[in-house]
């Protein structure tokens, strides 16, 4: 049994991120789409603290909202011009993205639905300490990641390499 | 009232549709682009709520989803490095028009 905060705090996040998420693929000014996907992130970012995971939560905030979304606004103040619209949809590719979308809803929606007496609520975990978190993303031993960590750092460099070289001045 | 896995499946489940409805539906390089994050945004909540409400006492889900959000962000900036260099070339961002490596 949840306590009453818990639960309306979930609803809050829950038509954060159904409302905002909506709003970003149906508005049709281009750094609004962006605005509004940052507020989807935030509330995913909510999500996170309220399943007790604060060191994920902070990581989404400062790399999505941080630096992502600020990315998107630079490169959609460089491509376009602020107001600009994008034109109406073709009837017929409106048709099929909404085809597409609901389709997969309806039949992912369905199986959820049909098995959700399955689910038991939310079980107890033991705080997730920093000391813990760096010792798992550290350690070589079964469940401990430092090969990941190394491929990312390698993945990141690279892609900062990539980046200048993509998009310097010739 | 129980708050069960199935009360966080549902939202990032219409999270995705919309991802998918924006990737088809949109011009702009950008705005697909922003679909696609929406799409990555909702398996990372898939994976942290399957982690916590099914193996409450490992850390899988979590650093999966830690190590997919750093290579969202290298993905990201690597995309928009291409769409500024297209948008030099070309003077424009829409897919439409795009068409001059089609044989």
């Amino acid at each position: 049994m949840e306590s009453v905060g818990s639960i309306i705090l979930y609803f809050v996040i829950a038509v954060a991120i159904v409302v905002f998420s909506v709003l970003t693929v149906t508005t049709r000014k281009i750094l609004r789409s962006a605005t509004y996907l940052l507020f989807t992130l935030f509330a995913t970012a909510a999500l996170y603290f309220s399943l007790d995971y604060e060191f994920l939560g902070a990581v989404q905030i400062a790399v999505y909202a941080g630096g992502i979304v600020v990315l998107f606004v630079f490169s959609i103040l460089l491509t376009s011009k602020p107001g600009d619209k994008s034109e109406k949809l073709a009837s017929k590719k409106r048709v099929l993205g909404l085809f597409a979308a609901l389709a997969m809803l309806v039949v992912s929606g369905y199986a959820l639905v049909s098995r959700c007496c399955m689910f038991a609520g939310k079980p107890a975990m033991e705080a997730l300490t920093m000391h813990k978190v760096g010792e798992t993303l550290m350690g070589t031993g079964e469940g401990e990641y430092l090969l990941p960590f190394e491929a990312i750092s390698v993945l990141l460099l690279a892609c900062i390499i990539g980046g200048v070289v993509v998009a310097r001045k010739r | 009232m129980d708050i069960t896995l199935m009360y966080y499946l549902i939202p990032s489940l219409i999270m995705f549709c919309c991802g998918v409805y924006g990737f088809i539906t949109r011009k702009n390089m950008i705005a697909i682009l922003i679909s696609l994050e929406l799409m990555l945004n909702a398996v990372d909540i898939n994976f942290v709520v399957f982690n916590r409400f099914l193996f409450p006492g490992q850390l899988e889900g979590m650093f999966f989803t830690l190590f997919a959000i750093a290579i969202a962000a290298a993905e990201t900036a690597l995309a928009i490095a291409i769409i500024i260099n297209i948008f030099r070339v070309a003077k424009n961002i829409d897919v439409r028009d795009l068409t001059k490596m089609k044989f």
